[in-house]
């Protein structure tokens, strides 16, 4: 059996599941987006919700969003990087250990974290109080709350886990026993990093940044409360063209299609700087 | 064992990483710990501190349908790790099979439910549903939808541990007389098992954590916890929706405290 | 991590999840019992602790029917669900939400007969464009919107928008005021501050409308419907747009917060109970509306939720602090207004509020 078939054989399972609750949904997106403005929609080819879409407010909300995201990845980066690094680093029983540790938190309801956030954040909050004592920034509250910052701030938090687990997943099949021989050959510890263990470890952040940056392009919900609801976010106005009237579910739709068109020719094409080979028989 | 080239007396790059790193738990944990502590707090805003109580605790243990909602939950959790579990790693390996031109336009298309917002993808599930399957509504067209999307985390995640990986070591092993399942139980499978296990917790966290898909598809009398906050939420932030998340932690600590006895265990 | 020995077992249970999962799949059933709906149950959909739950334990009680509650945290959430075709037996819309599902034709029309108890309601609630005969929806709880603030940080009391829009009165509060997440109410407010009707679909007023609101962002914390009360009582903000209802009871808790509604006039709006087009129960429905339009009942909802209740027979059997708190506010000299539906006109609005956020 050539390893194309074994391939195929091992993504049946996962293919139909998709074919069946991921691309059948989608087709009805893709036809939503052709079908005309209706309570809600009307069955009716149209490519209006595409001419409609062309309306220059969005391209500037999806900048924004992107570069906000793209903000956001570089920090869970380089702070996940360093973190997943350590991990892995660590005896065995402290690494399991560290390791579920860095998911704990997001068990935890979105919402309600994102509240204790606020309590933090906030004017006379945890952090203002606790600069204020350390004699920062004089007299005025420390405002972080409600500001781009704050949105930063949130996004990068709950990401990060997204980075530190797939970085450590290509990170911990390296063999750490080639730093040895690499040492005695003469090189550095930075000539190690460098030449060995950065390039094992692309896959993990070719992941974890596509993962990151995916979600924080269309993440809202926090953003939306930790930036006290004055900047609009894509994934916002998605939301709102299904929801708050009049309702227009051909455009979110069309949206929708134009965003995964977009963000799957940008993965595609990542993945290209991603050159490991295929297992060989 | 490490072996590490000899190390100057004041090791900077060790230090950032050890700094860093507890700067980044301590960053992970802060509002857990307020959110707790804010849980104990008698006063009905959750903004105020109103003294040591456990009433919202009481109140909660008494709510049924709290008490309902937090079963779906765990349930659906469960049986969406599982599965998605189970599928993503059967993906990756079949992605891992594949040459590398091939292989990029299945590994963008597990991209995809990532990338699909999910209020699109919910009310698309609903008319899915609707049409189709209306008598799956509720618990198993929650576990589908959750599937569909978490599968794809573990795929992704499962890939990046597969990739680099040396095949010769699996090569060497059947050239010795192990059969496939064999050697990939006990060669490959080890390694790529924190692949594994991420993609699983990931794929439990935000189970747990899944309003839209779950409001959407859910039938009457099945609701989930975040969907009873979302609501609750819109009558204030009290301490109450605190506990609850607290024993949601609660629960999802004790699961990993378990996992770890049993790999000490095992091992 | 070494799954050496672990492994058959979780594959086992694994591959026992995922046979249990099919059997479920194929078989259809999960905890939900209520899709086909038998006559003993009532799928309610309802906002979160809108229902005393001893309201629903009594009436099952006395008919055998049992009420299975799910919730909704806004309008447009609810509605999406019903279009995307979930079925329900009674809703809680609001008026402007009626409005727009009459429109739709989604509501079913009530049969007066089975609600005699209709003769309870206030007649004030005929005054409303929604549904004035009472056709598709009967009025259940009402509210308004206004301006809660913190007496002791804000004096003398505010009485007029001017608070949340002049530079001048505003400035003291600077960065301290939220305002709700809704762009019917914000635009509302600063139409009604101008001297425009709530309603208008003037683009000249909208514009006006439009140059105060951007003027006024830089003075604002942040948009929030859901938490504005808390950050009030936590003095993040002490000035607030908000609801009657969730101030009423947000002082309980806070004694400093104060609600009043402002003199250019204030905004109105009723929840209502309704019948889907698409109910499955609808005998049981008429029955359950009757019910929660009795004097007891309702004054208990009332007791429970601190909302105004639409129910004038209920009046006597209403707490007096409940009767005299925000939820019940409706002073003389202020106009209240009721949003419209504005059909596409809606439209400008909501292009008014993605640029507003958008900058």
């Amino acid at each position: 059996m050539t390893d194309a078939s074994k391939g195929f054989r091992l993504l049946a399972a996962p293919l139909a599941f998709l074919a069946l609750f991921f691309a059948a949904p989608l087709a009805l997106v893709l036809a939503a987006s052709l079908a005309a403005r209706g309570q809600p929609l009307d069955w009716a080819f149209s490519l209006g919700a595409y001419q409609r879409m062309l309306d220059p407010l969005f391209a500037g909300v999806f900048l924004r969003s992107a570069a906000l995201a793209a903000a956001a990845t570089l920090t869970c980066l380089l702070l996940g990087f360093p973190l997943a690094y350590f991990i892995v680093r660590q005896p065995p029983p402290r690494r399991r250990l560290l390791y579920f540790l860095v998911l704990i938190p997001l068990t935890a309801n979105s919402l309600v974290l994102t509240y204790s956030w606020i309590t933090i954040l906030r004017p006379q909050g945890f952090l203002d109080l606790a600069l204020q004592s350390l004699g920062w920034f004089g007299p005025g509250p420390f405002v972080l709350l409600y500001t781009p910052a704050a949105v930063f701030l949130g996004l990068t938090y709950w990401y990060l886990p997204f980075m530190v687990y797939p970085i450590y997943a290509s990170l911990e099949k390296v063999d750490f026993t080639l730093s040895a021989a690499a040492a005695d050959l003469g090189a550095t510890r930075r000539q190690t990093f460098l030449r060995i263990i950065l390039p094992l470890s692309t896959p993990g952040i070719l992941a974890g940044s596509m993962l990151v940056f995916i979600q924080c392009l269309c993440a809202f919900v926090v953003p939306d409360m930790l930036g006290g609801s004055k900047t609009l976010m894509i994934g916002s106005l998605i939301q709102q063209r299904f929801l708050t009237l009049p309702q227009d579910w051909p455009l979110g739709a069309a949206i929708s299609i134009t965003l995964l068109a977009l963000i799957g020719a940008a993965v595609f094409l990542t993945l290209r700087l991603d050159r490991s080979p295929a297992s060989p028989r | 064992m490490d072996f590490r080239p000899p190390r100057p007396r004041l090791d900077l790059p060790a230090l950032f990483l050890r700094a860093n790193a507890v700067l980044m738990y301590a960053f992970l944990y802060a509002p857990i710990a307020v959110l707790i502590a804010f849980s104990f707090s008698g006063s009905r805003y959750s903004a105020l501190w109103g003294g040591f109580s456990t009433r919202w605790y009481e109140k909660l243990f008494t709510n049924a349908e709290i008490r309902s909602a937090l079963l779906t939950t765990l349930a659906l959790a469960a049986a969406s790790t599982l599965l998605s579990t189970l599928l993503g790693t059967l993906a990756a390996l079949g992605l891992a099979r594949l040459a590398h031109r091939l292989r990029r336009w299945f590994e963008t298309f597990f991209y995809f439910p990532v990338i699909l917002p999910d209020i699109v993808m919910a009310i698309a599930l609903l008319m899915f549903f609707r049409t189709f399957l209306p008598d799956s509504l509720g618990l198993p067209a929650m576990i589908a939808g959750h599937v569909a999307f978490n599968l794809c985390y573990v795929a992704v995640i499962v890939s990046a541990s597969l990739k680099g990986f040396n095949p010769a070591l699996e090569e060497a092993a059947l050239d010795l007389g192990a059969s496939p399942w064999r050697a990939f139980l006990r060669v490959k499978l080890p390694l790529i098992w924190p692949g594994i296990l991420g993609g699983a917790l990931l794929a439990a966290a935000l189970s747990l954590d899944e309003f839209v898909i779950a409001f959407f598809v859910s039938a009457p009398g099945t609701s989930t916890l975040p969907i009873h906050i979302y609501g609750l939420l819109k009558k204030g932030v009290t301490p109450e929706i605190n506990a609850l998340a607290s024993l949601m932690l609660a629960v999802s600590i004790l699961l990993a405290c378990l996992s770890l006895l049993l790999q000490k265990r095992n091992s | 991590m070494n799954p050496r020995t672990a492994l058959p077992g979780t594959a086992a249970a694994a591959f026992l999840a995922c046979a249990a999962l099919l059997l479920l799949f194929l078989s259809g059933c999960g905890p939900q019992s209520g899709s086909t709906g038998t006559a003993s149950t009532l799928n309610l959909f309802i906002w979160e602790e809108y229902l005393d739950p001893e309201v629903k334990e009594d009436f099952r009680k006395e008919t055998g029917i049992r009420i299975i509650e799910s919730n909704f945290g806004s309008n447009e959430d609810m509605l999406a669900k019903l279009q995307a075709g979930a079925s329900f037996d009674v809703i809680v819309p609001s008026d402007y939400m009626v409005q727009v599902m009459r429109r739709m034709n989604l509501l079913h029309p009530l049969d007066h007969a089975q609600i005699p108890n209709s003769s309870n309601l206030d007649d004030w609630f005929h005054r409303f464009k929604y549904d004035p005969k009472h056709q598709h929806s009967i009025p259940f709880q009402w509210s308004t919107t206004g301006i809660a603030y913190n007496k002791k940080q804000v004096s003398p009391a505010p009485d007029s928008w001017a608070y949340l829009f002049d530079p001048v009165k505003a400035a003291p509060f600077k960065g301290r005021i939220s305002l709700l997440n809704d762009p019917r109410e914000v635009i509302g407010a600063a139409l009604l501050h101008l001297g425009h009707p709530l309603n208008s679909t003037d683009p000249a007023h909208l514009a006006r409308a439009e140059a105060l609101l951007r003027a006024q962002k830089p003075f604002i914390a942040k948009y929030d419907s859901e938490s504005f009360e808390d950050s009030l009582a936590a003095a993040e903000t002490v000035i607030a747009h908000g609801w009657s209802g969730e101030i009423a009871v947000a002082q309980t808790e806070n004694p400093d917060i104060a609600f009043v509604l402002p003199k250019e006039g204030a905004i109105v709006f009723v929840d209502n109970l309704a019948i889907p087009a698409s109910a499955k129960n609808k005998d049981a429905a008429h029955r359950f509306i009757n019910y929660l339009l009795r004097p007891e009942v309702a004054a208990k909802i009332a007791n429970y939720t601190l909302y105004g209740s639409a129910n004038k027979a209920a009046l006597p059997l209403i707490d007096e602090e409940v009767k005299n708190g925000p939820g019940f506010l409706h002073p003389d000299n202020v106009p209240l207004h009721e949003i419209e539906d504005l059909g596409e006109a809606t439209a400008l609005y909501d292009q008014l509020w993605t640029r507003l956020k958008a900058d």
